[in-house]
């Protein structure tokens, strides 16, 4: 069982102190914005290849089906088209997609036999041009003998409901209650115990460039070059060679840019395989790029849906005692990234509070729709929602003020790191502190006065109020370790850069990770002018494709900040070090008196003796004997920084381990206004605090949580998948799927408060989720405040317009 | 099956059209898409499709200076026309146009997929409206998604592209 005492000792040891700081800290101006902006990066539509095909795909009508035949002579037949594979046909050419985990459930990127959620891929076509790849497509005659759709996920736990899988003796591919602490003492001492059942609907991703793939199958070496927008090509590229049906070290998978992710694009497997499949039919390079609707049908971009039935016990005077989570997750049809969601949301499930007993109880559910991948939150999203919405509750129940209730439970500065009942550690935070500046911030006395007002007229303002955990740089432990088998142990999801100084003293970094709409580039240019005292301007960044056998997990779980800071530290530290006894050998000193300072080389105390980057490089590179004895020749260093901090879980699961205790906070105040009898809800005013520890580059970060509380607001009033009786999906367009435009967007004001992690190179943590995570839970708080005089509580989301006057109109009527 | 598919390709259509100040004559099918066009034969893959049905706005560009949606139009529809892609507004030296200038200084991109729409957007308001305040801005590119930004930025990136462009006219006139 991993104790806080495990954590590793402070790693800022003998870092300059931040009034030290140059360039960590600094709103340097984003290295990746001119080629964007000028149209000329390379996102993987961009890309071809001499003979190129173009693939398209044949997608299901029915939710559930059975292919009774497909016909695809008419396609075969048009002029341009190069291939038409069914199901089984591609099954010939590739696997089966890698299951991460998850109990046996076989899925195929194009359907054999049976499709099971609408949209699922039941041909694929490569073609001369998209266009024609299009009409064969239309060109294929498939007859279905359609089969009930499962819908409703409780629907689908009953013994009898259609079995989705009939390889499962059940739809329940998941089921674990999990006890941490006293559990059921914390619920027979407590004085009250509030209650919700609580519903967080199917939300996507939906980055703006949807998943696509080039790829080129060499028939003679048997080996496969791919360009994609996948995050995982130096992290998992040997399983992506798997399905392919190429060796692993014949699999090269070249980065491009990524017209944004939000968790969606780290596997991207079905897209891989049907491009692969197309190619290795064809011969020839083949581009699959999704459509709107294939990417919102099909592809890995669903996040949680899920339903809680919660309860937080809690002691007279507002101290939180226990609380249970009883959770049934709708996964969609398969369940490849099995229940990682869960795993994550393990992480913070208590919050910022001091709760000592947690019941974790999770049913994974199959049903006829699009599977579930990851989206910006990822599992602890809906966990927030309703976490907060407890607290709030407790408060009216037991007259405490909503802040005060917080105040009391929050854990306090002096308690860091903090263990959660599960295991997982917190790092460092002032979580009272952060309250306090985001009441202030937002002025709430000046709102109160004009709620008061506005009510006399009618009309109803509310302010909103959520206090909540970030966790970042995540540890993929968490996507198996709720199983005890296979009892695979902890990972370290590393992160590494490669870097050189040249014989002129340039100094070059090439990253693992690709661009994905953060700013790897800027990040890294300030860790090495900060390490060697050059501009950032002057470094050079560049993407490594998966041969150069570096490992790294890319941006995700808030990590890339953390971990590039850690890797290209690393990295410096053991170019400078050589630099600096090369330097020393040279002037004929100690090693020990030499310091880089402002990009030269020069006796500690003493500017006069000094050499400049170039005069080192070139030593190091053309004149080994006028370098220290057992020196090498070069300057290149390869750093692949782990985990800073993870432990395994306990084998009896009592202790899942440290994996994700790099945890950032932030309160969220929103202001809305809602008129009952529409049902619309329009933002007024947004106030945030963040406290994301050493603030890297306070312009980029403040870019991030504004993005994800514009994410958030969709979470909170707009974003369902929703289907039919017949589990049709009613949204398979952005006309239906509405996602934020400008017109729903308030001034959003963000102010930091830094508490520096210990675990990390200079104290940052990360802040990539953090909009996402709070806003949702704020603005519901928010909507119940406005509505408070009509009895509305608010346990859904979105809070669509239908659901407003529908929850407003019970409330009138007196319906639960 | 139907052995009445008909697979002849329709006759193709010639198109003269001005593109970014360089002419082209061209055969195209009746149903390629501007958008295709320019990403395809072109070779101007600054043009982004999001969506493939006019609601996102990432392949916005200029015809005839009206800023128009490129997966909405048929090349074969505009003979005679000129258009303008976001390749028009830096200097093959890497320089910027001053609107891309205050995107940068004021981080209104994050992945940069939208922005060639919004840049192009951008570009029609500021003949229209010199210097915009954010409610005009709003109106104007109220029809372009971003999913990154969140917006506030793109909002005072145009803002400050409105303040820089007439702050250069005004400049040029003392």
């Amino acid at each position: 069982m991993s104790t806080v005492e495990d954590r590793p000792t402070t790693a800022t040891t003998g870092s300059p102190r931040e009034g030290e700081r140059r360039w960590v800290g600094r709103s340097v101006p984003r290295k990746e914005d001119p080629k964007l902006l000028a149209g000329r990066a390379t996102f993987v539509g961009d890309v071809t290849l001499p003979g190129m095909l173009h693939g398209a795909v044949l997608r299901s009508p029915h939710a559930h089906a059975r292919i009774v035949s497909i016909d695809t002579s008419a396609a075969e037949a048009i002029p341009g088209v190069a291939a038409v594979l069914t199901g089984a046909q591609a099954a010939e050419l590739v696997n089966p997609m890698p299951a991460f985990c998850a109990e046996p459930v076989p899925q195929t990127a194009v359907a054999i036999e049976r499709v099971r959620y609408p949209g699922e891929a039941v041909a694929i076509v490569a073609a001369t041009d998209r266009y024609i790849a299009e009409d064969a497509c239309a060109a294929i005659r498939v007859e279905y003998e359609v089969l009930p759709a499962v819908v409703d996920p409780e629907a689908a736990m009953a013994p009898d409901a259609t079995r989705i899988h009939e390889t499962l003796d059940s739809n329940v591919a998941f089921h674990r209650t999990l006890d941490f602490g006293d559990v059921e003492g914390d619920l027979a001492r407590a004085h009250t115990v509030v209650r919700t059942r609580a519903r967080w609907h199917r939300m996507g991703a939906q980055p703006m460039e949807t998943a696509g793939a080039v790829a080129s199958w060499d028939p003679f070496d048997k080996s496969m070059t791919v360009y994609s927008n996948s995050n995982f090509h130096n992290f998992l590229p040997w399983a992506f060679a798997g399905m392919l049906g190429v060796s692993t070290n014949r699999l090269r998978m070249i980065p491009c840019a990524v017209g944004g992710s939000f968790g969606s694009k780290h596997f991207i497997t079905k897209v891989l395989a049907i491009a692969g499949a197309l190619s290795k039919a064809t011969g020839r390079p083949v581009q699959y790029l999704e459509d709107r609707v294939d990417n919102i049908a099909a592809n890995d971009n669903v996040g949680c849906d899920r339903i809680y039935d919660a309860e937080l016990a809690l002691a007279e005077d507002g101290e939180m005692l226990g609380l249970t989570l009883r959770i049934i997750d709708d996964y969609g049809a398969y369940f490849q990234f099995a229940h990682g969601q869960h795993g994550n949301a393990m992480a913070q499930p208590t919050g910022p509070y001091r709760i000592s007993s947690l019941r974790y109880d999770v049913s994974c559910v199959l049903t006829n729709k699009v599977q579930q991948g990851f989206f910006r939150g990822a599992g602890a999203d809906p966990g927030n929602f309703v976490l907060e919405r407890l607290v709030d509750k407790a408060a009216e129940q037991l007259g405490i003020d909503r802040a005060e209730i917080r105040r009391r439970n929050f854990i306090r500065p002096d308690q860091f790191p903090f263990k959660t009942p599960p295991g997982n550690v917190y790092d460092s935070g002032n979580y009272a502190a952060v309250l306090d500046k985001a009441l202030e911030l937002a002025g709430i006395d000046d709102w109160r006065a004009e709620q008061e007002r506005l009510r006399a007229e009618g009309r109803y303002l509310g302010i909103g109020l959520a206090t909540c955990q970030e966790r970042t740089g995540y540890n993929a432990s968490e996507w198996w370790f709720l199983y005890d088998n296979p009892p695979l142990p902890a990972t370290s999801t590393p992160e590494s850069v490669k870097m050189d100084v040249d014989a002129m003293g340039g100094v070059r970094v090439e990253v693992g990770c690709p661009l994905w709409g953060n700013s790897p580039e800027t990040v890294v240019s300030q860790v090495v002018a900060e390490e060697f005292g050059i501009d950032p301007a002057d470094v050079s960044v560049t993407y490594a494709d998966s041969t150069t056998g570096a490992m790294s997990a890319g941006p995700g779980g808030s990590r890339l900040t953390i971990m590039l800071s850690g890797a290209t530290r690393g990295a410096a530290r053991t170019i400078r070090d050589k630099m600096i006894r090369i330097a020393a050998h040279a002037m004929e000193m100690d090693p020990a008196d030499v310091e880089c300072v402002d990009g030269t080389f020069r006796a500690k105390g003493a500017p006069g003796t000094s050499m400049s980057m170039a005069d080192i490089g070139m030593r190091a590179h053309l004149f080994f004997h006028d370098t220290p004895e057992d020196e090498s020749s070069g300057l290149v260093a390869v750093h692949t920084y782990d985990h800073p901090y993870s432990t395994p879980p306990s084998a009896d699961r009592k202790d899942m381990g440290a994996f994700y205790p790099m945890v950032s906070h932030a309160c969220h105040i929103p202001i809305v206004e809602v008129d009952p009898e529409t049902g619309v809800v329009t933002l007024r005013a947004y106030y945030a605090v963040n406290d994301c520890g050493t603030v890297m580059n306070p312009t980029l970060v403040e870019g991030q949580i504004v993005g994800g509380i514009v994410q958030g607001i969709g979470a909170a009033l707009m974003e369902e998948y929703r289907y039919g009786e017949d589990g049709a999906l009613d949204t398979p367009t952005f006309r239906e799927y509405l996602v934020p435009s400008m017109h729903e967007v308030p001034e959003i004001v963000v102010e930091h408060l830094e508490t520096p992690s210990p675990f990390t190179e200079y104290g940052v943590k990360g802040a990539g989720e953090g909009g996402r995570l709070v806003a949702p839970t704020a603005i519901a708080s928010a909507v119940d405040d406005a509505l408070k005089p009509l009895g509305v509580w608010v346990d859904e989301l979105p809070m669509t317009p239908e659901r407003v006057v529908g929850m407003v109109t019970d409330a009138r009527e007196g319906r639960p | 099956m139907s052995e009445t598919t008909s697979t002849a390709a329709p006759e193709k259509v010639r198109v003269r059209l001005t593109v970014n100040g360089t002419s082209h004559d061209l055969l195209v099918e009746p149903r390629t898409l501007l958008a295709d066009l320019l990403r395809g034969d072109l070779g101007l893959t600054g043009t982004h499709l999001g969506c493939e049905q006019g609601v996102c706005g990432s392949c916005t560009v200029l015809v005839d200076g009206t800023a128009t949606r490129s997966c909405l139009v048929f090349a074969a529809q505009l003979d005679g026309a000129t258009v303008r892609t976001v390749e028009s507004l830096g200097g093959v030296d890497g320089s910027l146009h001053p609107i891309q200038r205050a995107f940068h200084e004021n981080h209104g991109l994050q992945c940069g997929f939208c922005t060639p729409g919004m840049l192009m957007g951008t570009c029609e308001l500021l003949e229209r409206t010199t210097e915009p305040d954010p409610d005009d801005v709003r109106e104007a590119l109220g029809g372009n998604l971003c999913r990154c930004t969140g917006y506030q930025n793109i909002v005072k990136s145009v803002c400050a592209a409105g303040r820089a462009l007439a702050a250069e006219r005004n400049g040029a006139q003392v």
